[in-house]
């Protein structure tokens, strides 16, 4: 275990440090860097000027200086400054990373609480009429964009409440920052449980089929404690691990979820700093999700080792 | 992994048949759901090459006069803010949504293969390289490499293909490669070898023919996928661009304030998108059922 740990952390380092380089890149070669924006929005160009401000933002240095300098700032906290605001980007990413972690962690509760027990009714009534509107289901969510349910669940709010719900940073009553967090969590939230569910019921099916499981029935042990002490303790393990991986990928839901319901999370913010090309801050924050889904992919990795004694990493 | 024998699976099944439509026939009975999502995307594609026969107005003419116009006679699904109307723009929007999901799958799977075949074929650094990379790409999530990309390459319909196509090569070239590993150590490659052949000519002539089966599996499921990219890019207005009739860009931003005023701007082109995309998972699941029995559901 040790030298596989090693090895996989070494590669982790090494997997974080290309995509630094990607990402660095890919920004590098959009066209026209910031001054020519600046220069495009303002109408004029004083070459003088705009050589000053390229000076300024360090873009008139060689990349490969441009990008150490980037990878110094990162690894010491200093993550630059916005091009838009002119503030120091950590100041606009810090406060909004508590409003998207809120979300993205009821999203993951609303995925597993709903999808783990639909998914072990959906294995258990295999092939009855239930199972089949299961499956549809699941397979609807998983075709429904996540920014048209979020839409379709603001016409629902018009059409029983008279009106919408609306981000605030001062939460009136509890019951207001429940329904302002839960909603587009759930929204966000309803993919992933589609995901879960199918992933349980494809999990318990094969358990089911597990000699241990005729042993337990055999035994005279009621069907609830063969489905739920014997089967879904050992099913739902890959469940667990994909419930990781979704943590990591919820960003995706997140971006399009934040935008619908006007919240000012990290997620959105992040389509904002693209629509400026406000770079420092798409970089770093692009950067800040590789390093989290790199992070969570090496834990769960890990940690499937820990939950499950079967599993033995070698090198 | 190895190659997958699904004609033995279907003769196992009864269907020894051999003519073309009774073997469709009998894969329709036996997975009706299937059928039902081949059906959803044939009629997408006849939409879309269809679009000129089955529409009256033309999909990109404003009329101030029938701006927010709702769902009448004239105009079945309503009119969008510009007076353009919306049946002809769903249409018309099929062949976005098809030119995407062929071009972004197309190259993705292109690119997957390249890789996965060369790395998984030949070893050695070229195969740690290879993974490496693939490593590199999935360390972001779908939208959000898709994103890097755009953010690079500018909203365009072709920087889209390649934005998404970009995103979908780390999968592809997972599946190619683990097929590789095990094929190339097949009986039918050593013989290939002590022909003469070439390894390229024995990789792509040889392996690559029996790796197809869940590449077209995986495909299909990606198909599903690119077309919810691309809605998502375009809705952020980061895809395609105005005035193409795109799915996700007429269910844009300020789609919000419609919910309250025209709730037919919102409702329509997000059924479309949901339909064709469910349209394709049903088919990519009885497709995955039919070439993969091992991981049938």
């Amino acid at each position: 275990m040790g030298p596989y740990l090693v090895r996989r952390f070494g590669l982790m380092l090494l997997t974080l440090f290309g995509i630094s380089v990607i990402i660095f890149v890919m920004l590098r070669i959009a066209p026209g860097n910031i001054a020519d924006i600046l220069f495009d929005a303002a109408g004029f160009v004083d070459q003088a000027e705009k050589a000053q401000i390229m000076k300024d933002l360090g873009l008139d240095k060689p990349i490969p200086v441009q990008y150490a300098s980037w990878i110094g700032g990162l690894l010491q906290g200093d993550l630059g400054f916005s091009y838009v605001t002119d503030r120091p980007a950590i100041q606009e990413i810090l406060p909004r990373i508590p409003i998207t972690a809120k979300i993205a962690g009821l999203a993951l509760t609303f995925a597993a609480v709903i999808g783990i027990p639909l998914g072990v009714i959906s294995a258990v009534k295999q092939n009855t009429r239930l199972d089949y509107i299961l499956r549809v289901l699941s397979l609807s969510a998983l075709s429904m964009p996540a920014f048209w349910l979020g839409l379709l669940v603001l016409m629902g709010f018009v059409g029983f409440f008279g009106t919408i719900p609306i981000y605030s940073d001062a939460p009136q009553s509890f019951g207001a920052a429940l329904v302002m967090y839960c909603v587009p969590a759930a929204v966000v939230g309803f993919r992933s449980q589609a995901l879960i569910l199918r992933l349980t019921r494809s999990s318990m099916l094969e358990v089911l089929r597990q000699d241990y499981i005729r042993t337990a029935r055999s035994k005279g042990a009621s069907e609830k404690v063969v489905n739920y002490r014997h089967a879904l303790k050992n099913a739902v393990l890959p469940v667990v691990t994909v419930l990781g991986l979704e943590a990591a990928f919820l960003m995706g839901g997140l971006v399009v979820v934040e935008t619908v319901f006007n919240i000012p999370g990290v997620a959105r913010f992040l389509v904002e700093a693209i629509r400026w090309r406000d770079y420092p801050i798409v970089q770093n924050l692009i950067m800040y999700i590789a390093i989290i889904v790199v992070v969570v992919n090496f834990t769960v990795d890990m940690l499937y080792a820990a939950l499950d004694p079967r599993i033995k990493y070698s090198d | 992994m190895t190659s997958i024998d699904y004609r033995a699976e279907l003769a196992k099944a009864g269907a020894n048949i051999d003519s073309r439509w009774a073997k469709l026939r009998f894969l329709a009975r036996r997975y009706p759901l299937g059928a039902a999502g081949a059906v959803i995307m044939a009629v997408c594609v006849f939409a879309a090459v269809f679009a000129n026969f089955i529409t009256v107005y033309d999909p990109l003419s404003t009329n101030a006069a029938l701006s927010l116009a709702r769902p009448s006679a004239q105009h079945w699904l309503g009119c969008d803010f510009m007076g353009r109307d919306v049946y002809s723009r769903i249409v018309y929007g099929a062949r976005i949504s098809l030119a995407v999901g062929l071009g972004a799958t197309g190259l993705g799977i292109t690119c997957g293969v390249v890789i996965g075949l060369t790395s998984g074929y030949l070893g050695g650094w070229i195969d740690l390289a290879a993974q490496r990379l693939i490593d590199i790409l999935q360390s972001l999530p779908l939208l959000v490499m898709a994103l890097l990309m755009t953010a690079s390459l500018g909203p365009s319909l072709r920087n889209t293909i390649i934005a998404i196509s970009i995103a979908l090569v780390p999968s592809s070239a997972r599946v190619v490669r683990a097929n590789t590993l095990s094929l190339r150590e097949q009986p039918f490659v050593e013989s290939a070898k002590a022909i003469g052949m070439s390894e390229l000519r024995i990789a792509f002539r040889h392996v690559l023919p029996n790796t197809l089966a869940p590449l077209i599996v995986l495909a299909t499921a990606q198909f599903g996928a690119t077309i919810l990219i691309e809605a998502a890019l375009s809705f952020l207005g980061l895809g395609v661009p105005e005035p193409h009739p795109s799915w996700g860009r007429m269910l844009s931003e300020s789609a919000a304030e419609y919910v309250r005023t025209a709730p037919w701007l919102v409702i329509f082109p997000g059924l479309a998108i949901s339909f064709v995309v469910f349209g394709t998972n049903l088919f990519g699941d009885a497709l995955r059922d039919i070439l993969d029995p091992r991981q049938r559901s």
